[in-house]
């Protein structure tokens, strides 16, 4: 008998009416991301090798840490992930974040978030799941639509 | 196609048992194959590929390719903009409308 755990690989999928350049520039400047992404400031080169850190909003503290795996701006990027802000997550190894962005026929682009590799992560897998990514990706997606941070 | 304001498809797929069945054996394990599936139904291969279809033309299931293998994923998105856009729109409003309430009562009593 077992409970039900986390997907080691967690697929997220949405439309954003925006163009790929502004989804990149909202998944890479600390400017938006600390307004939908929990409140993380990202700070990354976003170039293969480079470190991948995410750090509270006034930068006392780092939760998110990792590498920069792949970038193809403004279509797809991937870096490793492993959260700090849990003390028992910190201690599993590291997983892994892919973005791509596709654009539509229609002016809108289809995001991809899958965060995959957590085989060995389950309380990693836990934190991100279900409303972890989700009240990211719908807080980008109010952002970019709107202008205005989701509120609450 | 699916379009950004496709509420439509999301209701649709979710107005069946058997779709809701195969979402939750996605929820209790992701990234099952089709042949996977259908050991969880009793239906026809065919019966349950064209229920996958439905779910994926709602954006609730997204496939991808590994080796020769298709896995299907769950994708929570839809179901919680829908949560974003209805539903929180209408429990607010039942809220405020008994904070009024329980105002006037106050006031007036």
């Amino acid at each position: 008998m077992t409970t039900t755990t986390a997907p080691a690989t967690q697929l997220y999928q949405l439309f954003i009416k925006a163009t790929p350049e502004q989804i990149w520039e909202a998944i890479t400047s600390p400017e938006f991301t600390t307004k939908y992404f929990h409140g993380s400031y990202v700070d990354s080169t976003f170039e293969p090798g480079a470190p991948y850190n995410g750090y509270s909003t006034d930068r006392s503290q780092r939760w998110v840490e990792g590498e920069v795996l792949e970038a193809d701006p403004p279509r797809r990027l991937q870096h490793t992930w492993r959260s700090l802000y849990d003390p028992q997550a910190a201690a599993e190894p590291h997983s892994r974040v892919t973005w791509e962005i596709e654009p539509q026929q229609d002016g809108t682009c289809l995001l991809t978030v899958v965060h995959d590799q957590l085989e060995d992560s389950p309380k990693t897998a836990e934190s991100v799941s279900g409303t972890g990514w989700m009240t990211v990706l719908s807080g980008l997606k109010t952002l970019l639509e709107t202008g205005q941070p989701l509120a609450g | 196609m699916r379009s950004v304001e496709d509420d439509d498809g999301v209701f649709k797929a979710l107005a069946d048992p058997t779709r809701r069945h195969l979402l939750d054996r996605l929820f209790e394990r992701d990234g099952r194959t089709l042949t996977e599936l259908e050991s969880e139904v009793e239906m026809t291969r065919f019966g349950v590929m064209k229920h996958l279809r439905v779910l994926e033309e709602a954006g609730l299931v997204v496939t991808r390719r590994s080796g020769r293998e298709k896995h299907h994923y769950l994708n929570p998105v839809p179901i919680r903009l829908i949560h974003d856009r209805w539903i929180d729109k209408y429990t607010e409003l039942r809220v405020s409308t008994l904070a009024e309430l329980k105002f006037r009562l106050e006031k007036t009593g």
